[in-house]
């Protein structure tokens, strides 16, 4: 390390960030650190402020307020040794439509002074599924492609820091569970990832995690910890009529809040006097037939709603 | 097929032997299913499986090449003016221009679709309560939340009161809360007894269709409720169905 200071022992550091656009506030000071060779996701819906952490991030956009640095550097005096360091791979597909795949990733290896050859061992795993079509043009690839070819191109001058910005979205789940696989692979190598997703099941996959709505951290964590933070008690229930329970549901008042989780229903429960037997009691009164109930460990859509509702 | 399809009022949709070819890629290869009115049905597939070519067909929007569809009593090959009618289409990549306001939207849509000035007007105010909008009439769709547009979009698309709605990953991005407000809003058409075909990634929302169809390589591989399925494959969720199916596939997405 050519510069020695505190921020250096992590990947990536946040303090305080924040950014307006017009009255809009994106980022509402933003805190956070990514230590070296971690998975780090940033979990939020769109519009929460994912991207605009990325761009300041990867030094494309300043923020207004705060500090910031990666791999040691500052975002705003050190840009570009961030810029020689990073891989960043934008939400929307940025290479070039009408090169084809290896003139993409040739471009970018010369763009950083490298060649495919010699950094060819990191992409290999990835570049290899795309390398029959490599005298395709990138605008003529499917979706999986041109996000591994992306992916390529952000590897092949062996960043430091990866920044994914929802690599997986409208991705089948099939597809996400492969490319997880490739950022495991990854992060073996020493990488460390800041990788931002709207699907709430992939937090699981990640080392630790960011909660994120409208411009704010609600939780940052491991995946674990914050499922183990959960402040109720939490039920799954069935029966045969699904919608008439989830009205019943909210309309008793023992329940904190209830939601539709797949072919059950998520019951939140803070209240000590309601008991899983007194629950069964009364929905049977209310006509349901074939009831169900037991207490499930909550998912990180659970806390995250729960979170979002402070 | 030699035989002609018989328009049965409670079927909606009916695809038989369906197929489009381009060139010597079938993308969708000789699917057939129905799907009854007032149904929630899931059209699920991996990228590049067939999806999208399938429901651009049974929107009127591209040609079989083999096969028949007949889409709210019309024929997908032949009359595809009348079919477009009668759906609703929405999806998380288009919806409504951003740079019109809520209600100038409801009035484009609505006058597409050959409403009289008279009844976009009242069902407006009527939708404009129904979603508690009522102070964002005037606002740009840009200037909305993603969750607010995407449920103005879904209403919007229904507001013609057609017979089916298709709608392509219409919850895609969209916060958990939201996303579930969205699906009450689908119960509630359905419940006024239009039908809803839709497709999705995330596979919670699999198991709130009545039926759900798996495509792979262009093939419908499964077709049943989601809780059949599950017996079937011997899985514990969709996801788990899903991820055993989609896995046979043996094309290299489109």
């Amino acid at each position: 390390m050519d510069k020695q200071n505190i921020q250096s022992e992590s990947a990536i550091s946040c303090k305080s960030i924040n950014k307006k656009y017009d009255t809009i506030e994106a980022l509402k000071g933003v805190n956070f650190e990514v230590e070296r060779g971690e998975i780090f996701g940033i979990i939020g819906p769109d519009g929460a402020g994912k991207t605009t952490l990325f761009r300041i991030l990867t030094t494309l956009i300043l923020a207004d307020s705060g500090t910031a640095s990666v791999d040691g550097f500052d975002v705003v005096t050190d840009y570009k040794e961030i810029r020689k360091r990073v891989g960043y791979m934008p939400g929307k597909f940025s290479l070039y439509q009408d090169l084809t795949v290896e003139e993409n990733l040739n471009f970018f290896a010369t763009v950083f002074n490298t060649t495919i050859e010699e950094n060819y061992e990191l992409i290999k795993d990835i570049y290899q599924q795309i390398e029959p079509f490599k005298n395709r043009r990138a605008g003529k690839l499917s979706g999986g492609m041109k996000q591994k070819l992306a992916l390529s191109c952000a590897l092949i001058h062996k960043p430091s820091v990866l920044f994914l910005d929802e690599p997986t979205t409208g991705v089948d789940p099939v597809s996400r569970k492969e490319f997880w696989g490739m950022l495991k692979n990854l992060k073996a190598q020493g990488i460390t990832i800041l990788v931002s997703t709207p699907y709430m099941d992939e937090a699981g996959l990640c080392d630790r995690i960011a909660l994120i709505q409208n411009g704010q951290f609600l939780k940052i964590d491991t995946p674990k910890n914050i499922v183990n933070q959960y402040e109720n008690k939490l039920w799954a229930v069935q029966s045969d009529n699904m919608y008439k329970l989830l009205n019943d549901l909210r309309a008793n008042e023992l329940t904190s809040n209830c939601f539709a989780f797949g072919d059950k229903h998520h019951v939140s429960v803070s209240n000590e006097q309601l008991s899983i037997k007194s629950l069964k009691e009364t929905l049977d009164k209310l006509g349901h037939t074939n009831i169900e109930i037991r207490e499930i460990e909550p998912t990180i859509e659970d806390c995250f709603m729960q979170l979002s509702q402070k | 097929m030699e035989k002609t399809i018989q328009h049965n009022s409670n079927k909606v949709i009916i695809a038989e032997n369906l197929t489009k070819k381009f060139g010597h890629f079938k993308a969708v290869d000789n699917i057939s299913f129905e799907v009854e009115r007032g149904e929630i049905f899931g059209f699920l597939g991996a990228n590049g499986a067939g999806k999208t070519t399938a429901m651009r067909m049974l929107c009127g929007l591209s040609i079989p090449t083999g096969g028949k569809g007949l889409v709210a009593g019309y024929d997908i090959g032949k009359q595809t003016e009348l079919v477009k009618k009668n759906i609703g289409y929405m999806s998380q990549k288009f919806s409504l221009y951003d740079d019109l306001k809520v209600w100038e939207n409801i009035e484009l849509f609505g006058g597409i679709y050959g409403m009289k000035d008279q009844e976009i007007k009242e069902k407006t105010d009527e939708l404009m309560r129904a979603l508690n909008f009522e102070s964002e009439r005037n606002k740009l769709v840009g200037s909305l939340p993603l969750g607010f547009k995407q449920k103005l979009a879904f209403s919007v698309s229904i507001f013609h009161n057609p017979q089916v709605v298709f709608l392509d990953e219409p919850t895609g991005g969209v916060d958990p809360i939201t996303r579930r407000q969205f699906w009450e809003l689908i119960y509630d058409a359905t419940s006024r007894g239009i039908t809803v075909f839709v497709t999705t990634h995330y596979m919670d929302e699999a198991e709130y269709c009545n039926r759900v169809s798996v495509m792979v390589d262009g093939k419908i591989e499964a077709l049943d409720s989601p809780k059949n399925l599950k017996n079937q494959f011997n899985a514990n969720s969709m996801d788990e169905v899903f991820q055993q199916l989609a896995r046979k596939a043996k094309r290299v997405d489109s």
